[in-house]
């Protein structure tokens, strides 16, 4: 299972990475990826929408099921990507190339809380 | 978990594995849609040896078969013949699904789903008369060689089928040395579905994969199902629906003085619903089983539903209100939000066309 080390993750299967201009880009992970299967549909927020950590704020779809994926930090939706919408599967052939949306944390958001590499790894493998 | 003569295979192509009825079966082997296409567009192989074979024999065989299935085996005049056929419970209800191959004038071939085979068997040997035997061969293997290029590249890998098959109309099935070779699937394509002995299996498989047939998973068999609008027992039926709920009417011979297992309670019984397909108009989500439709004559329930790789749509199979017709609009309940969608006759898509 591929899990970056320069990445953080949340026990809800997304992976975050900070950009150079201090917003977040939020995927699913690998793990994600694999259980769902080949994904045919994702539903993202709009630019502008303001988020609670933890909020289902995007839907991706599988031919076998449908997953949320959660905001794992407070914040404001700045882009999404919307090349996905046409080809979905981007998400199975490079899960941490193919970003679901960018949000600006709020101030007060702490997105080097989430887990490290190695502690999402660990989180998953003794469940 | 109870394993396959190609386990192995599956596990040395990469397949990914799930429990299927009690069976390791394998998904996918690594993009379950590019199989479909395959299958679509050239030709694929599935392990369908979970499936049970059932040899039945003897000189009361067909008295037999004409009572316990709702489909007549007298329909089958020529050896080798195949038909699709309920098996019910006393009150109508669907104990399985399977097909019938009539081999000689008192000998059959079943093949049953893998869930139900224990419970079938349990039922048929209740129902069975002296003069008519029963054998579970649990010896076989099966594989499902599906797709347009499918007969062809069968007989590139397996030369020896090529004499007994090459003539075999659809629905047809004939011996070919030990290999039982079947021009039926499950599909919507042509091909051909093979019965061998579990220790021939590993070779034919690797042969078939040599002449570039490319192995299929039951991801992949599920949305080939779905488009060519066949139901899948225990998710589009089950004991607690009639044929005629699900779109089987066709399948049951009521005519005539026969009586079968079901027929009375047939007979008796109002039908309020049936079985159409839907496709959805929106690109908004996919369409699931158990999602609520609502339309014009009432409220309906999707029983089978995922996305089409050939229609590049969400579709499904629904049970709706009797009085709904294909072409009509109804709405989706899909994820909280109702979303438009259209009724369709099945089948989707046959033999590589799209019809609806």
């Amino acid at each position: 299972m591929n899990i970056p080390e320069s990445l953080r993750y949340t026990a809800s299967h997304e992976w975050v990475r900070a950009e150079s201009d201090g917003t977040l880009s939020v995927g699913i992970t690998d793990h994600a990826q694999d259980s769902l299967g080949e994904l045919v549909f994702v539903e993202l927020p709009e630019a502008g929408r303001r988020l609670a950590a933890g909020d289902a704020c995007a839907v991706v779809e599988s031919v076998k099921a449908a997953a949320d994926v959660y905001a794992p930090v407070a914040g404001e939706v700045v882009a999404r990507n919307d090349a996905l919408a046409e080809a979905p599967n981007q998400v199975n052939k490079d899960p941490y190339a193919a970003w679901l949306f960018r949000i600006k944390p709020a101030e007060g958001a702490f997105p080097e809380n989430l887990m490290d590499a190695r502690t999402y790894r660990k989180s998953f493998s003794e469940a | 978990m109870r394993r396959t003569p190609l386990y192995d295979a599956h596990r040395a192509a990469n397949a990914k594995m799930v429990e299927f009825a009690g069976w390791e079966m394998p998904l996918h082997y690594g993009s379950q849609i590019e199989e479909h296409h395959a299958v679509r567009r050239a030709a694929g192989v599935f392990d369908t040896s979970h499936m049970l074979a059932l040899d039945l024999e003897g000189t009361a065989a067909r008295q037999f078969l004409r009572h316990a299935l709702a489909n007549d085996v007298e329909r089958l005049r020529l050896p080798g013949k195949a038909l699709y056929s309920c098996l019910l419970a006393e009150d109508g209800g669907i104990l399985d699904d399977l097909i019938v191959y009539r081999l000689a004038e008192d000998r059959y071939r079943i093949v049953l789903n893998a869930a139900t085979a224990r419970s079938d068997l349990a039922w048929l040997e209740r129902l069975r008369p002296a003069g008519a035997s029963l054998r579970a061969r649990h010896d076989l293997a099966m594989l499902a060689v599906q797709g347009p290029r499918a007969r062809e590249k069968c007989w590139a890998a397996l030369p020896e089928l090529r004499a007994a098959s090459e003539a075999l109309g659809v629905f047809f099935g004939a011996q070919a040395g030990d290999i039982f070779v079947a021009r039926t699937g499950y599909t919507g394509e042509d091909g051909f579905e093979l019965l061998l002995p579990a220790g021939r299996a590993p070779d034919a498989w690797r042969r078939l994969h040599d002449a570039g047939v490319r192995p299929c998973g039951l991801g992949a068999r599920d949305t080939l199902r779905l488009e060519a609008g066949m139901n899948l027992y225990g998710q589009d039926m089950d004991s607690s629906v009639t044929p005629f709920e699900c779109g089987l009417a066709w399948s049951v011979a009521l005519e005539g003085p026969r009586t079968f297992v079901g027929k009375q309670a047939l007979a008796r019984h109002t039908t309020a619903q049936r079985m159409l397909g839907l496709v959805l108009e929106e690109r908004a989500g996919v369409l699931r089983s158990h999602q609520a439709v609502h339309g014009a004559h009432g409220e309906g329930m999707i029983t089978s539903g995922s996305f089409s790789p050939t229609m590049n749509a969400s579709i499904a199979l629904a049970r709706l209100p009797a009085a709904c017709e294909p072409g009509e609009r109804v709405q989706v309940t899909v994820r909280d939000r109702p979303l438009a969608a259209r009724t369709v006759q099945p089948p989707f898509v046959r033999r590589g066309m799209i019809l609806v």
